[in-house]
Formats: structure tokens, C-alpha cells, sequence
């Protein structure tokens, strides 16, 4: 948790401080403040996005103060006020205020940019209450996302200027200081909503009472084609869209798909072939490291239930091993249309899905039986690090530094087409000796199975 | 049916586990009594081979428990919660566990209906997911979840906590059941020694991880048993 508390950091405040200089180059006629302005509605919007999967709200924390001589109110600004002082305000701090400071030593006005990051923090306060109130149903996750995406839609298609539209309002708040009141005026607003909320509401069957959503049962009759394997493949389904760490990982993975644009687009890195190798490892692989990585921890929960009921670990790991095939089968599927930047783009990415799922899943399945930090599935999602050790940042090496090696040294010494050759060999030998492979990966699961259980019953780590 | 031989268990140098011998024969119910740390569960996270002995061994039916997984499709057992999958619904639970011992979902229905009685309407057709149960019911999920499939062995870890008078008492006819008319061989601990005179054909006392009584059950038992745990 503190290493990524400070990878965070570190890499919000560098792009805060680097965030001025870039807008300078990139757009030297215009105003690095009216750039940015420019596009903060797409910050409010994705931000309240992305705290719904990301932030938790701490009502569950008060239940045992409920039944001691507090007045509830006290109880109420507790709640909210700890919400305010959560880390993910943070973050948007972390890159603002960096940002300020380079505007000020540009000579930007003093009480300007001040009474700015003051508007900012009001507007931080205003997303994480309002994060409070649509937090409770799925339909604003979707409803913000929509927006968002035909926001953007409007914007890039050129039928509306949606950017010209909010631009002058987030700009006003810099130029003119008074407007500051604007934002603090909403985030005091927000804050009383919820407040009036919260006090009527704060009863062990009303608001502190997890919601639970109504459960339906589900057939997945289609998985029932993979034999003897359906049961588990059935429930890692299951496991992923019921839980809401697994569920948003699953959505990070598939918007990865969109990581080529950023690459394919630039001529920059036109020339530089070995990060294509990178590119077709890591989209066709995001979901086998993502979700691979943290195997058989997912299970953590009811992992003793499954060690003594009449499973073969083979066929449990067996089943993981087919659904990250399906990922990366369907990862590559998606980058088809890359095909459009040229044909070598696709002709890398099929080795390096072949790679991935020859090589990659015993790989990963393998480092997987060093897992011993339980994960509970109900906890949020993102930045939450449960289940992490070291393993975790080891893995990156083998998993995707091996693959780019073999592709740069064969791209060099001989072609493009000698390196993607390889790749697809090494992964269609490493298909052919999956049983072998697999037998081992099971012995050594084996092996760690009492460690593993015992680890997996630790609650906090 | 089981038998252990010379098992202990140390955490570093503190013994919580020491049985030179015991033997339970087929279609016994037996029952496990002691204190908080008397090493109840311990001895049956061994059994079900969650935990590795430190020394000796236990043969279920032939299958030494840590050497082969063959005793895994006559054995089941409910220790805890970390037993459900808190993300099922508990039909699919039952089924998830079907499919793990070879019943489809209509064996599974033609079990489940025999039980309506004991779930008392809470339990199926809820829309609910197993971790929003409340405890009582997540272990009524759980005890039966662990009947499905015909095992030999069932292992039961204080069934009757958290249960609700209603349900002590079916669970109670269900698991002599179990053990008379269907040769099933139980194993349960409880506190409650009440509940285990009642229903187990004998009784083994557990003291700091020994056997220190192991009785037959009789009309005395219940107050040999007071007297013990009375000192």
C-alpha cells in the first residue's frame, strides 16, 4: 500500500510540475491555464466515475458508536468529515498544486492562482460528496459514463464544442477570484445535503445497512461445453462480475485495448519496433497479468472449502488456465483493427498472443502458487493492494520483459518477421508441453497448499 | 472407517494436538467435546488435511489424508464460513457442489426439497447472495451443502451454534438420521452437551489436545459429562 501510495505520488506531482511546459510545447499560442480549463469537465466526469468503483464509503466504520452517547449529528459530520479527508481528494491535489507553483513562478498573479487551487479543492470536496449521494446505484455509474462517452463524442465528431462550452467556466474561476465562491458555495452545498441525509438515516436498518442488491441466479449454460472445466469456469465468471475489485479490473483490462491508439498514432515511436513487441505482449496479455497474477488468492476466501472438497487441484488450475486463454484469445480479437496502422502491427500482436498463451500462463499460474495474502473480495477495488508482495512486481519481469528481449535481440540480428516467428514458436511449444507443464505447476501447488491456506486465513494484511 | 495413529500437532514448541490413538468405525456418530483451545477444530482441519501433522497419521478408509486426495469424493465436511463462496446465491452453491461430486442440478433438487422443512423457507428461492445471509442461515446453507452427493464421511464443525431452537432440533433428527438408517459416519463438535448426548452415539472429551474421556452415551452421560467440565 505505501509503494503504491508513493508511485502515485510521485507520479502526480512530476506530471503537475511537468503539466505546464507540456501544454506550452504542445500548443505554444495558447495559454497552458485555458488548455487545461478546457478539458476539466472531462476531469469532474471521470473522476465521479471512477470513484465509483474506486471509493468506499466509510458508513460501515460508526455502527459500535451508534450505541454510545454521541448525538448523531456529531456522528453525521464524523462520517463526512472523514470522507473529505480520504485519499483520493488527495490525488487531484497532488497535481494541482504542483501546478500552481509552477504557474506562480512563471509570474502568473499570486491571489489568481491561489484562489484557484482553493476552487479546485471546493471542487475535489464537491465530486467526493457527490460521489456520496450516486454512489448507492449502479444506473449513475452508467448514466456518468454515458455522458462522458457522448460528451466526448459530440466534442471529437465536431457537432457540438463542448470544450468551448465549459472551457470559459472552468477558466473563469482563475480569472475572475471572486468566482471562487461558486465552487465552495457547491461543496458547502453537497455537504449539507448529505449531512440532512445522514442524520435521518442513521439507523442500523436504514443507511448503515449494506445494501444488498437482489441476486439472480445465473445459468452460464454456454460454458457447459468445456466439459468437466464448467463448474469452475462458471464461478470465476461469477466471481468476476459480483465482486466489484475483479468486476473494474475486468473493464480496465478491456479499455487497454485502446493503449495501441496511443502509439500507432505517433510517428515517434514509428521506427521503434521492439515497443510494438511491448504493445502486443501487454494488450493481448493485460488480463492474464492482471487477473493471473493474483491466482489463486481470488479464491482466498473459501480456499480451504476448496482444498477439501472432491476437486483435483489439476482440473482447478486447469479451469483458470482456460479462462485467460478466452481473455487473451478475445484481447487479440480486439486489436484486429490495428491492422489499419499495417500489417506487421497485427502480425506482432499474434505472436505475442501465441507467446502469452503458450509461455505466459504456466508462467503465471507458476509464480501464482507464491501467493499467501488473502483477498477479500467484498473490500473496493484500486488502491486497494490486498493480496500484494513482492511476488506481484517480480513477476513483471519474466511475464513481460522476456518475451520484448527475445523479440528485440531476433529484431536485430535478423528481421521483423524472424522476432514474431519466434514469439509464435516459443508459445506453440510452449502449448505442446502444457500437460507436462501443467503436472508440475500442480506438484508445486501441492506443495505449498498448507502455507497457502494458512496465509489465506489471515485476515489483515 | 477412520482412524488416527499417533498424531500431533506443535506451533513451534506448543503442542496443541496429541491422539495416539482412535478408531471410529463406520456409521458412528461421534461427537468431539472440549474447552476453547482443546483442539477440536484442529483435529478436524487434520482430518480434512487443511493442516499438516506434525507427526503420526489419519486413514480415512484406506487413504491415508495427506499422501493421496482419493478420500476427497467420500468426505465432506462444514467448518466454517470460509466453506460458502460468498458470491453465490445458495442454489447456486448447491449446484457448484453438485457438479463437484457427480449430481446434476435435479439430484441436487430431489435432495434440497428433502430438507424444506430444515431451511424453513429461508434459504431458497431468497434472491439473496450467501454473504447477505444471516449466520444462521449461511450455516444452514453450509450443513447441507455438505449432505449432498452421498459422502461417507461427513465432518461438521459446531453445527448447532448460531442455529434457531426450531433448527437445533430437525438438525439434531437429521444427523441420527444420517448416521442410523444411511450408514453415514458423522463427526461433530459442540459446546453444547446437551445436543451431542442427544444425538451421538459416543463421545470424546478433548482436554489441551488429549483424549481424556471417551465414553458410549448413556442415560449418565450427559452428567458425567456436567461434572467434568463442572470442576
Amino acid at each position: 500500500m505505501i509503494f503504491f501510495g508513493i508511485w502515485m505520488f510521485i507520479s502526480l506531482v512530476s506530471i503537475g510540475v511537468g503539466l505546464y511546459f507540456i501544454l506550452r510545447n504542445k500548443f505554444p499560442h495558447e495559454n497552458p491555464m485555458w488548455m487545461l480549463s478546457r478539458y476539466m469537465v472531462y476531469w469532474v466526469l471521470i473522476e465521479l466515475f471512477y470513484r465509483y468503483f474506486m471509493q468506499k464509503l466509510p458508513v460501515m466504520d460508526v455502527k459500535s458508536l451508534l450505541a454510545m452517547p454521541i448525538k448523531k449529528s456529531s456522528i453525521a459530520h464524523y462520517i463526512l468529515g472523514r470522507s473529505g479527508l480520504s485519499g483520493y481528494n488527495a490525488f487531484a491535489l497532488f497535481l494541482f498544486v504542483p501546478f500552481g507553483i509552477v504557474l506562480l513562478s512563471n509570474g502568473y498573479p499570486v491571489l489568481n492562482v491561489l484562489l484557484w487551487l482553493v476552487s479546485m479543492l471546493a471542487i475535489v470536496m464537491c465530486i467526493n460528496y457527490v460521489n456520496f449521494i450516486v454512489n448507492k446505484s449502479d444506473k449513475a455509474m452508467i448514466i456518468i459514463g454515458g455522458i462522458i462517452a457522448i460528451l466526448y463524442g459530440l466534442d471529437y465528431f465536431q457537432f457540438l464544442p463542448v470544450k468551448e462550452f465549459f472551457g470559459p467556466i472552468f477558466h473563469g474561476l482563475y480569472q475572475y477570484p471572486i468566482t471562487v465562491l461558486v465552487p465552495i458555495t457547491l461543496a458547502v452545498l453537497s455537504y449539507l445535503i448529505n449531512f440532512n441525509y445522514l442524520k435521518n438515516m442513521l439507523f442500523l436498518d436504514a443507511s448503515l445497512k449494506t445494501k444488498t442488491k437482489e441476486a439472480k441466479t445465473s445459468e452460464l449454460a454456454w460454458t457447459k461445453r468445456f466439459g468437466e472445466m464448467a463448474p469452475f469456469l462458471q464461478l470465476d465468471l461469477k466471481m468476476i462480475w459480483r465482486n466489484k475489485r475483479t468486476k473494474a479490473q475486468a473493464f480496465i483490462s478491456l479499455l487497454f485495448v485502446f493503449y495501441g491508439l496511443i502509439f500507432y498514432t505517433q510517428d515517434v515511436y514509428s521506427n521503434m519496433v521492439p515497443m510494438f513487441a511491448f504493445l502486443g505482449i501487454f494488450m493481448t496479455g493485460i488480463f492474464l497479468s492482471n487477473f493471473g497474477q493474483f491466482i489463486p488468492a481470488w479464491d482466498s476466501g473459501y480456499y480451504s472449502m476448496m482444498m477439501s472438497q472432491n476437486i483435483p487441484l489439476r482440473k482447478y488450475l486447469e479451469s483458470k488456465a482456460s479462462l485467460i486463454s478466452v481473455s487473451v484469445v478475445t484481447m487479440f480479437l480486439l486489436t484486429i483493427p490495428y491492422a489499419y496502422f499495417g500489417w506487421d502491427k497485427l502480425a506482432i500482436n499474434f505472436g505475442s498472443a501465441l507467446y502469452n498463451l503458450g509461455v505466459n500462463i504456466p508462467m503465471i499460474l507458476y509464480f501464482g502458487s507464491f501467493n499467501k495474502k488473502r483477498i477479500d473480495l467484498e473490500k473496493s477495488p484500486i488502491g486497494n493492494m490486498q493480496g500484494t508482495s513482492a511476488i506481484q512486481f517480480l513477476i513483471i519481469l519474466p511475464v513481460l520483459g522476456l518475451p520484448i528481449l527475445v523479440f528485440t535481440a531476433f529484431y536485430y540480428l535478423i528481421s521483423v518477421e524472424a522476432a514474431v516467428l519466434v514469439l509464435s514458436l516459443l508459445g506453440i511449444i510452449g502449448f505442446a508441453l502444457k500437460n507436462k507443464l501443467l503436472n508440475m505447476i500442480t506438484e508445486q501447488y501441492r506443495r505449498k497448499k498448507y502455507g497457502m491456506i494458512a496465509g489465506f486465513k489471515e485476515k489483515n494484511n | 472407517m477412520i482412524k488416527t495413529e499417533n498424531l500431533t500437532k506443535k506451533y513451534g514448541s506448543q503442542q496443541v494436538l496429541n491422539i495416539t490413538s482412535l478408531e471410529i468405525p463406520k456409521g458412528q456418530s461421534f461427537g468431539l467435546v472440549g474447552n476453547n483451545g482443546a483442539g477440536k477444530t484442529t483435529y478436524f482441519s487434520l482430518l480434512l488435511d487443511l493442516i499438516r501433522p506434525t507427526s503420526g497419521r489419519v486413514v480415512n478408509n484406506e487413504v491415508q489424508v495427506d499422501e493421496s486426495e482419493a478420500w476427497k469424493p467420500f468426505t465432506s465436511s462444514f467448518i466454517d464460513e470460509s466453506f460458502l463462496i460468498g458470491y453465490l446465491t445458495p442454489e447456486e452453491y448447491f449446484y457448484f457442489i453438485g457438479d463437484l461430486r457427480g449430481r446434476n442440478k435435479a439430484d441436487v433438487d430431489k435432495l434440497l426439497s428433502s430438507f424444506e422443512d430444515f431451511f424453513h423457507g429461508e434459504i431458497l428461492g431468497q434472491k439473496k447472495y450467501l454473504r447477505d445471509l444471516s449466520k444462521g442461515n449461511q450455516k444452514k446453507a453450509g450443513i447441507v451443502a455438505s449432505f449432498i452427493g452421498n459422502p461417507e464421511v461427513v465432518i461438521l464443525d459446531e453445527p448447532f451454534a448460531n442455529l434457531d431452537p426450531t433448527t437445533q432440533i430437525r438438525l439434531k433428527s437429521i444427523i441420527k438420521d444420517l448416521a442410523a438408517k444411511q450408514d453415514v459416519t458423522v463427526l461433530i463438535s459442540s459446546h453444547d452437551l446437551m445436543h451431542v448426548t442427544e444425538v451421538c452415539e459416543r463421545i470424546v472429551v478433548l482436554n489441551k489436545g488429549e483424549i481424556v474421556k471417551d465414553i458410549q452415551t448413556s442415560e449418565e452421560t450427559l452428567k458425567e459429562l456436567e461434572t467434568f467440565f463442572g470442576e
